[in-house]
């Protein structure tokens, strides 16, 4: 099936399969930054902004992506390094593995909400799970960042 | 591993009606719990093009469409306004937000599942659901019927003057819920309904004026026990019958005590 959409601001084109899940399009297309962890829409670990909404690529069709726009982690270098140094001054990162789609979530509340509380930081990073660290070092990133912004 | 052979953007819900028919199709809606199926597709079916992602808010009623995602509900202002942030609390511990920007409320009222918060919410309210064939119906007679090839188009929801409280009880804060419980007054009467027993909702009315508008502690405990001898639960690997029993009455009476504005430790 043909399949128009903008990726990262460039429009790309390709004919795909009708049960092509977005994240396994995504990798083909060189966004290696999207990874599947579960698989079953468990973990947080694909997400990725279609038309500025986090979802879980993993459990979109490629094809409903038509016509959209869809942004990765290869997209948003820039606000990213804004805050992820502050992840790793806290040991928030251990294997690195959940690390993108939990960026990429930060990423989607902050836009939603500049001035989170702790209560709603966590409320909205709940479905990015993480296998190391016990999410308090990335709680602890987060809050530095924007008590850094206040100074 | 899900496989679609054909898929279609319906254009009219009368197509998508025709085609859904057929053995092999499916409607899609958040895909979230359809993608689990190894059952392959022959026609998947989008609603996506029809208008369906809607919230309207009437004065006296709210219609949800089909297509409406969960975070839609659960920030919608008009919704959790009339639910005192009983929607909020119910939809807010499913998996997480990127989970709820996908599921549909369709999906989640059409799947009529065991562990439904979803279902278990608009159980508390007076809900009808709309469909393409089978007309408008009390949300109540939905969920006793057997599951066909029609389509959910939408929600309704009378916004009977009331009150609601909901609580669940999970091991772990996203997990399925292991019972899920939602009083609400209305119409002069308190109502609880119940889920995750692991069977689907059931809703349970206070005939006897158990609760005194006036909520008091010794009340609410015997409207825990009332619901609890009326709600048939069984054991699965989440919990046993004996437990889901004894959290029915738990969980109700909090919720009683919540809904008359009294102390609830959860
Ligand atoms: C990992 C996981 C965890 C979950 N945890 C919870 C939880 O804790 N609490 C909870 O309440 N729910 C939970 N759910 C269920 C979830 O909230 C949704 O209810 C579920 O995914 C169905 O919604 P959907 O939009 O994804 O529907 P789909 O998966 O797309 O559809 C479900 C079924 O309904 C049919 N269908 C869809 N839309 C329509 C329509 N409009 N008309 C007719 N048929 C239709 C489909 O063909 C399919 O058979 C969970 C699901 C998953 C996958
Ligand atoms: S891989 Fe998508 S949620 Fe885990
Ligand atoms: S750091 Fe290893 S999964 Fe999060």
């Amino acid at each position: 099936m043909k399949l128009d959409l903008t990726l990262n601001g460039r429009a790309v084109s390709d004919d795909v399969r009708p049960d092509l899940t977005l994240l396994e399009f995504l990798r083909e297309h060189g966004c290696l930054s999207v990874k599947q962890g579960c698989g079953t829409a468990n973990c947080g670990l694909c997400t990725v902004l279609l038309d500025d909404v986090p979802v879980l690529s993993c459990s979109v069709l490629a094809v409903r992506a038509n016509g959209r726009a869809v942004v990765t982690l290869e997209g948003l270098q820039e606000e990213a390094s804004a805050f992820v140094g502050f992840l790793a001054d806290q040991g928030a990162d251990q294997c690195g593995f959940c690390n993108p789609g939990m960026v990429m979530n930060t990423i989607a509340l902050l836009r939603e909400n500049p001035d989170p509380s702790d209560d709603e930081i966590r409320a909205y990073l709940a479905g990015n799970l993480c296998r190391c660290s016990g999410y308090e070092g990335q709680l602890r990133g987060i809050r530095a960042y924007l008590d850094s912004r206040k100074e | 591993m899900m496989t679609i052979r054909d898929y279609v953007m319906a254009e009219s819900l009368e197509q998508a009606f025709a085609l859904n028919q057929k053995k092999g199709s499916r409607i899609l809606g958040g895909m979230l719990w359809l993608r689990l199926s190894s059952t392959p597709i022959t026609t998947a079916i989008d609603l996506g093009a029809l208008g369906l992602d809607t919230i309207e808010e009437t004065e006296d009623a709210f219609s949800i469409g089909a297509m409406a995602r969960l975070r839609q509900l659960e920030q919608h202002p008009g919704l959790n306004a009339y639910t005192q942030g009983a929607v909020k609390d119910a939809l807010g511990s499913i998996v997480g937000v990127q989970f709820r920007n996908l599921a549909t409320v369709g999906g989640s009222i059409f799947g009529r599942f065991g562990f439904s918060d979803v279902l278990t919410v608009f159980l508390s309210m007076d809900t009808e659901v709309e469909l393409y064939q089978g007309g408008v119906l009390p949300l109540t007679d939905f969920i006793r019927q057997k599951r066909d090839r029609d389509i959910l188009t939408r929600l309704i929801v009378y916004k009977k003057p009331g009150r609601f409280v909901y609580r669940s009880m999970r091991a772990a804060s996203t997990d399925f819920p292991v019972l899920t419980c939602a009083v609400s007054r209305w119409d002069g009467v308190f109502r609880a309904a119940i889920g995750a027993r692991p069977m689907a909702a059931v809703r349970v009315e206070d005939e006897t004026g158990i609760l005194p508008e006036a909520v008091t502690e010794e009340a609410a405990a015997a409207f825990g026990e009332y619901v609890a001898a009326r709600v048939k639960t069984a054991g699965n690997l989440r919990g046993s019958a004996a437990y889901r029993t004894h959290l029915v009455k738990v969980l109700t009476t909090r919720a009683a005590l919540a809904l008359g504005g009294m102390h609830d430790e959860t």
